[in-house]
């Protein structure tokens, strides 16, 4: 069989969140074009964020995300926050890491079990794998379940929370509601560790590269909600010098614009990252769990990403049980923000990766100008780039199934197209 | 018997409202056994060519291309049933109906001659015939679960037309607007939600929109005599549901100075 000629597509990319289409050409087995075509429609965000009210962002771009709307709350509060010089007590930021943990948990076993576990073990979806593996799915929907209801006590609702502003919370929670979560969470973590140890079963593709990493790193914590910008080859920045670092340019195929660091070229965000810099600050549970499943200190090949996905959703659950465990009730849930005419950025890391906002606030209170950054399209040039590196020695492989393992190279990053303009249909064109 | 076939749609939004399918993790399984999944390309790679019996739409119609693709929709389904405020007004990304979509586009992109968009985001009933809205910013995925358990019997879904006030005076949430002077979109905002916001100590925000017959006026003329100005109660009704016409009109009442 000669491959003289050939050209693989996907016009809409399934299980993964939001609307895009993967695109590779090749001429005479070398890979001329991949791109990741992103079509969601551009919903403008930057732009009508100007004139609002700068009380507005966390509730205006968790409308960026139905699936990781917590990320878009806590970075645009940091960034505000640190506008306005407001510090956050201590017992506040631990209750926003505790609904943080929800969103991981929620977002990460909806990614392992829904969208990614059925490519390792062939099926078309979870519902279709259900069929098969009935106690699995539903052990896989229980614990995304005990994500949300961590997020629907603290947030008010799991999508779109509505108890997050400027300055904390608008009602904090009182001790003894938390106590029946605890009790739900102590089961989680339990499925979590089941989780690990039937996803590092599955059969990984040898593919292995040499990353540069990019995460949040804190002295004291794995982070999630605060830290400085790290890499694995000297990154080491506050959140305020993100710009000076990472470019984004515009291509004609995407509706999202295309992160990379300066000088340095594409990076990835995610797991994998915070794994790779911070996995010395995981839990004793997660850090034996992940050796147990054959985890060295750094995994460079991202489809074992949904074993680290499996080891951080185990660390979320412990980490949620602990903060349950020394919850204080913050005398006041949210500290006074009084307006001033400032600028500032906010990073988190979103269940993808790394979210950055930034705001310029006048001295009325209203938003000069904002950017936002997500996860994904941080991700895009690199998905671009291990669709180039993994398609080139599997070209002997029919067009159905060198295509469905390009899906499943994609969904590696657990892309959320949907932030990401604020993703995908595959297509192989062999010349 | 063949199972009815349920297809669920994407256009603009932010995959939440949809995601509340997902989030019925008692229930999912369990609808999986007594309707066909046949389109639903956020959770699954197969796909089952139509007429569907049920589609479920999510987001609005910004791009010339979506804007053909939902008469397709509307052609391959029997019923068609709108799920979210984007889907029901238009969503957030109508604020560029009161703004300029070009200068939008500069701001956001380098390029933005690459950028295909309409200037106007609207909801899906402009377009096409719709036999049942879901409102919400998101949808509350027991009154999604109402929707298609009420079609799988082939009754009526029970979805209320009141207010926000009646479900908190229900839920025996203290009022904010009379025990804190706190400004609540309550009195005028579609029920769905539980009164949420209330019961957390901050007003309504309205992300339901507009009930049947609202009195923004009264209410505004409430809030804005306990020291809110025209400029912040115009942009109280410009957010998620900013298109849904009695949010529009008291917008631009407030923004007139009428």
């Amino acid at each position: 069989m000669t491959h003289s000629s050939r050209a693989l597509s996907v016009a809409a990319l399934a299980r993964v969140e939001g609307e895009g289409a993967m695109f590779v050409r090749t001429r005479d087995g070398v890979v001329e074009e991949v791109r990741l075509d992103i079509y969601e429609p551009p919903r403008f965000f930057e732009a009508f964020l100007r004139g609002r009210r700068y009380t507005e962002p966390p509730d205006i771009t968790a409308r960026i995300c139905g699936i990781c709307p917590v990320a878009y709350q806590m970075s645009a509060c940091q960034a505000i926050e640190r506008a306005l010089g407001v510090e956050i007590p201590e017992p506040i930021q631990l209750l926003r890491r505790l609904l943080y943990c929800g969103e991981w948990i929620e977002s990460h076993a909806l990614h392992i079990y829904l969208l990614h576990a059925p490519d390792f073990l062939g099926y078309e979806s979870a519902i279709e794998m259900a069929k098969d593996h009935g106690p699995i799915v539903e052990r896989g929907l229980q614990l995304k379940k005990s994500g949300n209801e961590i997020l629907e006590l603290i947030g008010g609702r799991a999508i779109h929370p509505i108890n997050v502003k400027i300055g904390g919370f608008f009602r904090a929670p009182t001790r003894a509601e938390l106590r029946p979560l605890a009790e739900r969470l102590a089961w989680a973590r339990d499925a979590a560790l089941e989780t690990v140890r039937w996803v590092a079963g599955f059969e990984f593709p040898d593919f292995e590269q040499d990353y540069e990493f990019v995460a949040m790193r804190h002295p004291e914590e794995y982070a999630i909600a605060r830290g400085r910008i790290v890499s694995n080859r000297g990154l080491d920045i506050d959140v305020a010098e993100f710009e000076e670092h990472v470019v984004e340019t515009q291509v004609p195929h995407s509706t999202a614009l295309h992160a990379r660091l300066v000088e340095r070229g594409t990076y990835m965000a995610g797991p994998l990252a915070r794994y790779a810099l911070n996995g010395e600050q995981l839990s004793p549970l997660a850090r034996e769990a992940a050796a147990e499943a054959g985890l060295e200190a750094v995994c460079r090949n991202p489809f074992r990403s949904i074993v680290v996905r499996a080891v951080e959703t185990l660390y979320a659950c412990d980490e949620a049980l602990r903060l349950i465990e020394g919850y204080d009730e913050p005398d006041r849930p949210s500290v006074d923000a009084p307006p001033r005419a400032s600028v500032g950025h906010g990073c988190t890391e979103a269940p993808r990766g790394i979210l950055y906002h930034r705001y310029a606030i006048d001295e009325e209170g209203l938003i000069a100008e904002a950017r936002i950054t997500p996860p994904t399209s941080q991700n895009q040039a690199q998905i671009e780039d291990d669709l180039r590196r993994f398609v080139e020695p599997r070209l002997d492989l029919p067009d159905d199934e060198l295509t469905r393992r390009c899906e499943q190279a994609i969904r590696n990053y657990d892309p959320c197209i949907s932030c990401a303009t604020h993703f995908l249909d595959l297509k192989v064109v062999r010349a | 018997m063949a199972k009815p076939k349920l297809a669920v749609w994407k256009f603009a939004s932010c995959d939440g409202c949809q995601l509340s399918l997902l989030d019925m993790e008692d229930e999912l399984l369990a609808i999986a056994g007594r309707v066909e999944i046949a389109h639903f390309i956020e959770a699954s790679r197969a796909v089952v060519r139509g007429p569907y019996d049920v589609s479920l739409v999510e987001g609005s119609i910004t791009t010339p291309g979506d804007a053909e693709r939902i008469r397709e929709v509307r052609d391959s389904s029997e019923v068609l049933v709108t799920i979210g405020a984007c889907a029901t007004s238009g969503g957030i990304q109508a604020l560029r109906n009161f703004g300029d979509v070009e200068e939008f586009a500069r701001m956001v992109y380098a390029k933005p001659e690459y950028i295909a968009t309409l200037d106007r985001s609207t909801a899906i009933a402009d377009h096409v015939a719709v036999d049942l809205e879901l409102r919400g910013c998101p949808i509350d995925r027991r009154q999604l679960l109402e929707v298609i358990t009420a079609l799988l019997a082939g009754r009526r879904p029970n979805i209320p037309t009141v207010s926000v006030c009646q479900e908190c005076k229900r839920r025996g949430t203290p009022c904010v607007m009379v025990t804190k002077g706190e400004p609540c979109l309550g009195p005028v905002t579609h029920a769905g939600c539980g009164a949420i916001c209330p019961a957390y100590g901050r007003g309504c925000y309205g992300c339901f929109g507009p009930m049947e017959t609202p009195n923004t006026e009264s209410l505004t003329r409430w809030v804005g005599e306990r020291g809110m100005g025209r400029r912040e109660l115009k942009l109280v009704f410009r957010t998620f549901n900013a298109n849904a016409p009695a949010f529009r009109e008291e917008s631009e009442r407030q923004e007139s100075g009428r």
